[in-house]
């Protein structure tokens, strides 16, 4: 087999507070231990609420943040400490859209140069050549090509969006960061982008890191999916395995808490309520990091407490889980049969 | 019959760009108990039809038409008789908590502040009643909890002390503004269990401004969906989930991302074409220029409200549930 296109290994990012926000050696453990692989052409989907650290790996990868430890290989590469300029012929290889197609582009800057730029500053087209090759992207990702000409102001958010696409796959890359590329847009644009991911993604075959918050997109257009709680893993696996049998119980809750656009689906299903607020990733719980919210903890003491739980692959089929309920041959239960919906818990007050 | 009424609504802003039409004669009922949902996209004039009613607009904005609550008239009514409905009968909720929350005063503070000015308590009462509001909501360790500052919290529990003041005075109607919008999966369900409960438990009716249709699914009685500053469909939610009519609800609910089954993924419905921003309502459907369906009449002509299946009104010459045809563009 080929190298993966991008190889994270124990990736830690850790952000020590300052003296004078009171809290002197305190550090926020953004990301803690986060290993995965995305291969060529394969869309991996990172799922997480916020405080999930998932936009901060994103981040160290593209090296907009330096990692605290770990090792980050692009097509087997190791990149993680590489300088600036060492790094510049690589930027090629991997590019990045943003969720705020309003803030990520240059106010000054036409829509044309901005979608040039990548392409000058690699030497790869210009003069002539880079207007030609400008006016084919604008074409490729949907755009009036009488656009480039315009600046970022003049456009809809779903063709700002558009504009950071082809900015992105202007040159190429073989991997593909999106933190929330359509969040911010409304479901009919949305649609729109998410069937031009999968057209480019289909002909350019590039490997896509899709971060985001939104179930249904996950469900929709990744093959695999890495669901993240506190700064670490709690569950992996493909698309058919996450949402036909999720196991973690926070994979479970997430699912569950999921809208469905069908009432009846909608209100025959059974909600998994979680307790109590997202912790401190600042004194983050020792052992399982969602052993404070756990509908099952009690049934997993006093290991949860004591032991951090490690990816485990329960059925051999790749599907891993870091739960101390789950190990070789046995799942974790299902949550829906066992606990209360919480309406009937705040009317029984 | 109904608690609020709004008939035929219109809102005018002027702007640095002249006059935009951003409601146009929108009308609908809300009865006790009830959540309506008022759905739609970015600047359809959801959130203005709706806050029009208590007048909470800019002063550019020149509302028509008559609002009323409890047989009293609201757009005609004096600030004064005004000030009694508003917060106190009709009560409010918006997506950011922390934008809506005072950063200076303790969640005791707050919600006391309502109680005593809008119903005239004690120190003590109001510290009692205040205390009952938070454990109502669902908020752990009220007695903790009512001498910290917002920023204490975190969203979900600002979400649910937002809830606990809008709830403060009893409200008859409550307008939840996107109330779920900027919160995590796992705590919108939460909220939506907790609007569901006040909803059983004090009989308030709910008016939720949404773009989410999962949201809308989940907790509505009636649904009413907005584009271009009017009202383009309107049926209980069950009925406009399985048998959406107007060709802009068809496309939306086709444009939500689903679970893709094996052979590749299903194609989302795309609707070309951008929301309008109107100086003047036209005389014609204001869809028609991203519609598959538009003709000549729809053009030329405003298509009233029809009730094409019981209980099921509709604005368009061509309603039905047919997907749109593959592969159209305008």
């Amino acid at each position: 087999m080929s190298d993966p296109t991008l190889e994270v290994t124990d990736l830690r990012m850790h952000f020590p507070l300052s003296g004078r926000l009171g809290r002197a050696g305190a550090v926020v453990h953004a990301v803690d231990g986060v290993s995965f692989t995305v291969a060529p052409g394969e869309v991996l989907g990172l799922v997480g609420e916020s405080g999930s650290g998932k936009s901060t790996v994103g981040n160290c990868i593209m090296r907009l943040l330096e990692p605290t430890a770990g090792t980050i290989r692009l097509k087997g590469k190791d990149i993680t400490h590489l300088s600036r300029s060492q790094l510049r012929p690589l930027r090629r290889e991997m590019h990045m859209v943003f969720q705020d197609p309003y803030s990520s582009l240059n106010p000054r800057m036409t829509n044309g140069a901005a979608v040039g730029e990548p392409l000058r500053l690699h030497g790869i087209a210009q003069g002539k050549d880079l207007e030609r090759r400008v006016a084919e992207l604008f074409d490729q990702v949907g755009l009036n090509p009488d656009l480039r000409h315009r600046y970022p102001h003049e456009l809809s958010g779903g063709q700002r969006q558009r504009i950071g696409l082809a900015r992105s796959l202007s040159v190429r890359p073989s991997l593909l960061i999106a933190d929330e590329p359509v969040s911010a847009l409304d479901v009919s644009v949305q649609a729109a982008i998410l069937n031009l991911l999968t057209d480019l993604q289909h002909d350019l075959g590039f490997a896509c890191l899709f971060i985001t918050h939104d179930l249904s997109i996950v469900e929709y257009f990744c093959d695999r999916v890495i669901v993240m709680y506190l700064g670490r893993i709690v569950e992996t696996g493909t698309r058919e395995q996450i949402f036909a049998s999720p196991q973690h119980p926070y994979t479970q809750a997430l699912l569950s808490a999921a809208m469905t656009p069908d009432p009846d689906v909608q209100r025959g299903r059974q909600r998994i309520t979680l307790e109590g607020d997202l912790p401190s990733p600042i004194d983050l719980p020792a052992g399982c990091a969602f052993r404070t919210r756990c509908p099952l903890a009690h049934e997993s003491l006093p290991k949860s407490e004591e032991e951090v739980p490690e990816l485990r692959d329960v059925d051999g089929d790749g599907h891993l889980v870091a739960c101390h309920l789950a190990r070789h041959g046995r799942r974790v239960p299902r949550l829906g049969e066992r606990v209360a919906p919480s309406t009937d818990r705040v009317a029984g007050r | 019959m109904a608690l609020l009424e709004l008939n035929d609504v219109s809102v005018r802003f002027q702007t640095d760009d002249g006059p935009v039409q951003a409601v146009d004669r929108v009308s609908w009922s809300l009865d006790s108990g009830e959540v309506l949902a008022v759905v739609g996209e970015s600047g359809c004039g959801k959130s203005v039809s709706a806050m029009s009613v208590v007048r909470l607009l800019p002063p550019s904005a020149k509302v028509s038409g008559e609002a009323r609550f409890d047989g009293r008239d609201l757009l005609g009514a004096r600030d004064s008789e005004l000030r009694a409905v508003r917060g106190r009968e009709i009560s409010f909720i918006f997506q950011e908590p922390m934008t809506s929350l005072n950063p200076a005063l303790t969640v005791g503070r707050q919600i006391g502040e309502v109680l005593r000015r809008h119903l005239g308590m004690s120190g003590a009462q109001a510290r009692d009643r205040t205390l009952e509001l938070l454990d109502l909501v669902g908020i752990p360790a009220p007695q903790r909890r009512v001498g910290e500052y917002p920023h204490q919290l975190s969203g979900g529990m600002r979400q649910r002390v937002m809830i606990a003041m809008a709830l403060a005075c009893d409200p008859k109607v409550l307008i939840a503004d996107e109330p779920t919008t900027a919160l995590d999966v796992t705590i919108q369900a939460g909220i939506l269990d907790l609007l569901r409960d006040v909803r059983e438990r004090l009989g308030t009716a709910i008016v939720l401004i949404t773009h989410d249709l999962g949201v809308v699914a989940d907790i509505a009685d009636r649904v009413v969906v907005m584009y271009a500053g009017r009202k383009v469909e309107e049926a209980p939610v069950h009925e406009l989930f399985a048998h959406p009519q107007h060709p802009y609800t068809v496309g939306l609910l086709a444009a939500l991302p689903q679970a893709s089954n094996g052979s590749g993924r299903r194609r989302l419905q795309e609707i070309p074409g951008i929301v309008p921003s109107l100086p003047e309502p036209p005389r014609a459907c204001t869809f028609a220029p991203r519609c598959p369906r538009a003709d000549d009449r729809s053009r030329s002509e405003e298509p009233p409200l029809g009730e094409v299946r019981p209980d099921h009104l509709v604005a368009c010459f061509h309603p039905g549930e047919e997907p749109w045809p593959e592969g159209w563009r305008s």
